[in-house]
């Protein structure tokens, strides 16, 4: 059955501020799902704190709005006892790579089958404008009284380091390229990571639409605005790492992952930055010691008959145990 | 006979990593498979190489549930046990050692405390009037009737090496086993036993078997050649039984517990002394389903998921319970403190969680490898605002094993976090039981929407008990929402205060729900004559060194009773009360500093417990110890401010 993208929307009153760039994620994400052909109800999306932590009310999904910093573990857990869940995971920068980075690397190591959307907009919105940890050193948005004492980590080499094995930058304002982005990560079996480059207009009023948009810098010979990011596709980038590939090709790969992930400024590029078919995922892992583990799931698991007496057979452990 | 005489503790120390373990291990069972019951108690340092180690065994013809202070006989094969154990030694009792350390000066017994070494050099300076060596603890034990058996461990390896053609230097983890096979000839017990506890433990393995087998013909026949004068006052001897009985841990007993009530996904980080419960999970993660006979064995899957940090193990474990599994989390004091904010959002949620709370000596890291009660304040209020939780304490290993299904029910029931508290104590005391029987173990998952239909289920729809139907994860027509901010009936967020009111007061009535419908039985235990004057109160661990000296008390003519409080929240204030009320003079007796269910009752009930025997310095309280404050306290008017407080010290 084919769903609609209303199949995917709440009710829920959504209260971002005009012009936030969550309103293109969140479309994004709804029409992501839709496209996807998994019934709403086989789906979870698990939350952090902050302005895109709202995000799970106005998907209509299984939502879980959690805790700062600990949307992944959340979706973790879910995933593993129910390996069928879709299970996608949103957050913003503060959240997943501020409180929550421990559990960011804890995610990547693991390799399991999520899809986790990181809203990027350098700030910590909703308590009103402090510095994230993406926010560049020296840069000084409006709610700071000095410029940034700290460099700003850059979330695609976390990711890197970390083991995700899907690795995309979209931007909030380009919805089509967005969809495509989150619909290919949820497709990838294993970790996805999709850095989202979010303008929040309230708070930093340094890397604004207009700024992603180039229009400080028109072309001097048009005059027509020319806008800093730019897709990594167009320019022949190959994001594919296989197990086929040799060393050195590997290497080039991963050299050209990290120079243009460190790409800021003036060029920002977005797309998939790497896809890697080296690795199992967790639930394969997993699975080499419970062969039965996708099909009979921890969360489906029928623990009594009727009359709630256990369906664990204790004799083999006690067995173990004997001393008489 | 009387108590006294049928229960002999044997007392094993050396260095960590040295196989004190492995060698009290082997005796436990040595012990068992004669038809004995044990009661093993392990004391270590948070160490892995060199620290000092020991573990208590009690063997009795009876069941045993706690260690005593005074050992009957004590196996060393290194200097520190000699130093710091041989003055518990009783008079009569026995000491092996080995005869080569005779000179070994105390200054070179290297991991010593230093306070202990100072107390040390006192008694053999000062008050024996003999020089710093271990030939002098020897002869101080020996001045005191304790017979000291020599037993030269090199020369017995040689000899084995000799005989078997085996490198000496390979031989090495030999040595704690001809000590236990030295003490098991001393006390003439039977070689066969011992055997069969070696066969079990190195099952597989046939050549450590017939090498450790032969290590031990060799030991025995040494003793029967160089002692044969000297015998041990004491004896064993094995006793004809036919109970089946299982030798385990408190860590094996929860986890088995866990198993048998269907937990499908525990998420931990390792912490002491909670990481035994994970790593048992974790090798057992096939759970073995009963199947009709003839048909081939069934399995599931049990999840254990090794987390970067607490707060991830509480959450995913939160995750998992949200899809419908029964998910846990097992931890100790410094990671439950990680937990805490993780605890309110599933008290909010109404998500059914168990978490297995191994209290360790506090606060910070204190003292991570010792034990305590100190965590009862903590878990009633742990997180900020107010939220239904339930708290269960188990006192012993069979208890830790069904309290472990119970609180798994009371979850579902009651979808709300239960704290199960344990302590290092109970965790690593080994002891024989009968198999654990699921026979009337019934597993109950609490209220289920399995049929919702979408647009209409609501997960927080409003009910007179609190409870509403549930649904998980990936259910088709349930689909719920869930927040950390408050939430209408929908899950959505809201701050309108009628809803806040309206979901305040449905998650309080919960909790008096649970307060109605739990059996009394499963919230305290009242022991003894229940028409005494004086009343013992306790709540975990230091359940069974209360029962020994009831016994104790008893056979020297006083009545007491000992009310075990289990449900610690909600708790049971009224039931508690009327009982409380009924005694003349009330002794609490708990492992912590301040008396904390004390306080906890007189907040509760208004009762003020005017004495209290506590113990803080980390290790248990043992029965012995406690009989003696005990009949202190008696011999004192219950109102006597003198006799408020009795700090319990023993324990190295
Ligand atoms: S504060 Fe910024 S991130 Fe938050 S809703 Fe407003 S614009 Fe969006």
């Amino acid at each position: 059955m084919a769903y609609k993208l209303s199949d995917f929307k709440t009710e829920v009153h959504v209260d971002w501020c005009p012009g936030c760039g969550d309103y293109g994620i969140l479309s994004s994400i709804q029409m992501a799902l839709a496209g996807l052909n998994v019934p709403p109800q086989r789906t979870a999306i698990f939350s952090g704190i902050g302005c895109s932590g709202k995000t799970t009310h106005y998907v209509k999904a299984y939502g879980v709005h959690t805790l700062h910093g600990r949307v992944l573990p959340y979706a973790t857990g879910a995933k593993l006892a129910n390996p069928n869940l879709l299970v996608i995971a949103v957050g913003g920068d503060g959240d997943g790579l501020g409180i929550g980075a421990g559990h960011f690397i804890g995610a990547g190591r693991r390799n399991l089958d999520i899809t986790y959307v990181l809203f990027n907009n350098g700030v910590y919105g909703l308590t009103k404008g402090q510095a994230s940890p993406t926010l560049k050193l020296g840069m000084q948005t409006k709610g700071l009284s000095q410029p940034n004492p700290n460099e700003g980590v850059n979330p695609l080499m976390l990711a890197l380091a970390a083991g995700y094995t899907f690795m995309a930058r979209g931007y909030a304002f380009n919805v089509p390229e967005l969809v495509k982005l989150i619909r290919q990560g949820v497709e990838h079996h294993g970790s996805s990571f999709i850095e989202v480059l979010q303008p929040c207009p309230t708070y930093n009023n340094l890397n604004t639409r207009d700024w992603y948009g180039g229009l400080d810098r028109p072309d001097p010979e048009t005059g027509r605005a020319q806008p800093r990011v730019y897709s990594l596709a167009d320019t022949g980038y190959d994001p594919l790492l296989t197990p086929e590939m040799s060393e050195e090709q590997t290497h080039e790969l991963l050299g050209r992952y990290v120079a243009r992930t460190s790409e800021w400024g003036e060029r920002i590029p977005v797309g998939v930055f790497l896809i890697n078919r080296t690795t199992s995922t967790y639930e394969e892992r997993i699975s080499r010691r419970i062969p039965f583990y996708t099909q009979q799931t921890p969360a489906e698991r029928v623990i009594a008959d009727e009359a709630g007496r256990p369906t664990v057979d204790l004799s083999p452990l006690l067995a173990e145990l004997r001393v008489s | 006979m009387p108590a006294e005489q049928s229960r002999l503790t044997w007392l094993i120390g050396g260095a960590q990593g040295s196989g004190v373990d492995s060698a009290a291990n082997i005796f436990a069972r040595a012990c068992a498979f004669g038809g004995l019951q044990v009661y093993a108690q392990r004391e270590y340092y948070s160490n892995i190489m060199g620290k000092h180690s020991y573990y208590q065994v009690a063997v009795a013809d009876r069941a045993l549930g706690a260690p005593r202070d005074q050992a009957d006989l004590l196996v060393s094969f290194d200097a520190e046990t000699v130093f710091l154990h041989a003055r518990q030694v009783c008079a009569s009792g026995g000491l092996i050692y080995d005869p080569k350390l005779a000179e070994t000066p105390l200054e070179r017994a290297a991991a010593m405390e230093e306070r202990a070494r100072t107390s040390l050099a006192h008694y053999l300076v000062d008050e024996q009037g003999l020089d710093e060596t271990l030939g002098s603890m020897i002869q101080a034990a020996q001045a005191r009737g304790v017979h000291c058996f020599p037993i030269p461990y090199r020369e017995l390896l040689q000899k084995l090496a000799d005989e078997t053609g085996t490198a000496l230097s390979s031989l090495k983890r030999v040595i704690n086993l001809l000590a236990v096979a030295a003490s098991c000839a001393l006390l003439q017990y039977p070689l066969e036993p011992l055997l069969r506890a070696l066969a079990a433990v190195f099952a597989g393995k046939a050549k450590v078997i017939k090498l450790n087998s032969r290590a031990c013909e060799l030991t025995y026949q040494y003793v029967a050649d160089s002692f044969a004068g000297e015998k041990l006052a004491r004896h064993l001897e094995p006793v004809e039984t036919d109970q089946l009985r299982i030798y385990l841990t408190g860590t094996e007993a929860v986890a088995l517990g866990k198993i048998a009530a269907g937990c499908s996904l525990q998420a931990y980080y390792p912490i002491s002394p909670a990481t035994d419960e994970s790593s048992y999970l974790d090798a057992h993660a096939l759970v073995p389903l009963k199947s009709p006979p003839g048909e081939p064995a069934k399995q599931a899957a049990l999840i254990v998921l090794q987390t970067e940090d607490e707060i991830a193990a509480i959450t995913a474990a939160t995750g998992a319970a949200l899809a419908g599994a029964r998910a846990a989390t097992s931890t100790s004091g410094p990671g439950f403190c990680l937990m805490t904010e993780a605890l309110g959002w599933a008290g909010i949620n109404e998500v059914p969680l168990v978490i297995s709370l191994y209290q360790r000596g506090g606060p910070s890291t204190g003292l991570p490898t010792r034990t305590e009660q100190g965590d009862l304040r903590f878990v009633l209020h742990a997180g900020h605002g107010e939220f239904p939780r339930l708290v269960l304490a188990s006192g012993d290993l069979s208890e830790c094993f069904h309290d472990a299904i119970r609180v798994f029910n009371w979850a579902e029931r009651y979808q709300t976090p239960v704290i199960h508290l344990l302590d290092k104590a109970l965790s690593s005391a080994g002891q024989t039981l009968p198999p654990f029987e699921l026979e009337g173990v019934r597993l109950d998952r609490g209220l289920r929407a399995y049929e919702a239909s979408e647009g209409e289920y609501r997960r927080f729809a409003w009910s007179e008990s609190g409870i509403s139907p549930r649904t998980v994860l990936g259910q088709a027509g349930g689909m719920f929402w869930n927040t950390g901010d408050e939430h209408d009936e929908t899950g959505h967020i809201t701050e309108d205060p009628l809803v806040r009111d309206q979901m305040m007061e449905k998650r309080a009535r919960k909790l008096q729900t649970a307060a109605q419908e739990i059996p009394e039985a499963e919230k305290f235990n009242l022991f003894g004559d229940p028409d005494a004057e004086t009343m013992i109160v306790s709540w975990g661990s230091p359940k069974g060194a209360i029962l020994e000296a009831l016994e104790v008390l008893k056979a020297e003519g006083h009545s007491l009773s000992f009310l075990q409080v289990r449900l610690l929240w909600p708790l049971p204030a009224r039931a508690l009360e009327a009982l409380l009320r009924r005694a003349k003079r009330r002794i609490a007796v708990e492992n912590n500093y301040s008396g904390q269910l004390a306080g906890l009752i007189r907040e509760q009930t208004g009762i003020k417990i005017e004495q209290l025997i506590v113990k803080y310095n980390g290790r248990p309280i043992l029965s012995d110890e406690l009989s003696e404050a005990l009949k202190a306290l008696l011999a004192t008017k219950p109102g006597d401010s003198s006799s408020q407080k009795v700090v319990l010290t023993h324990g190295i």
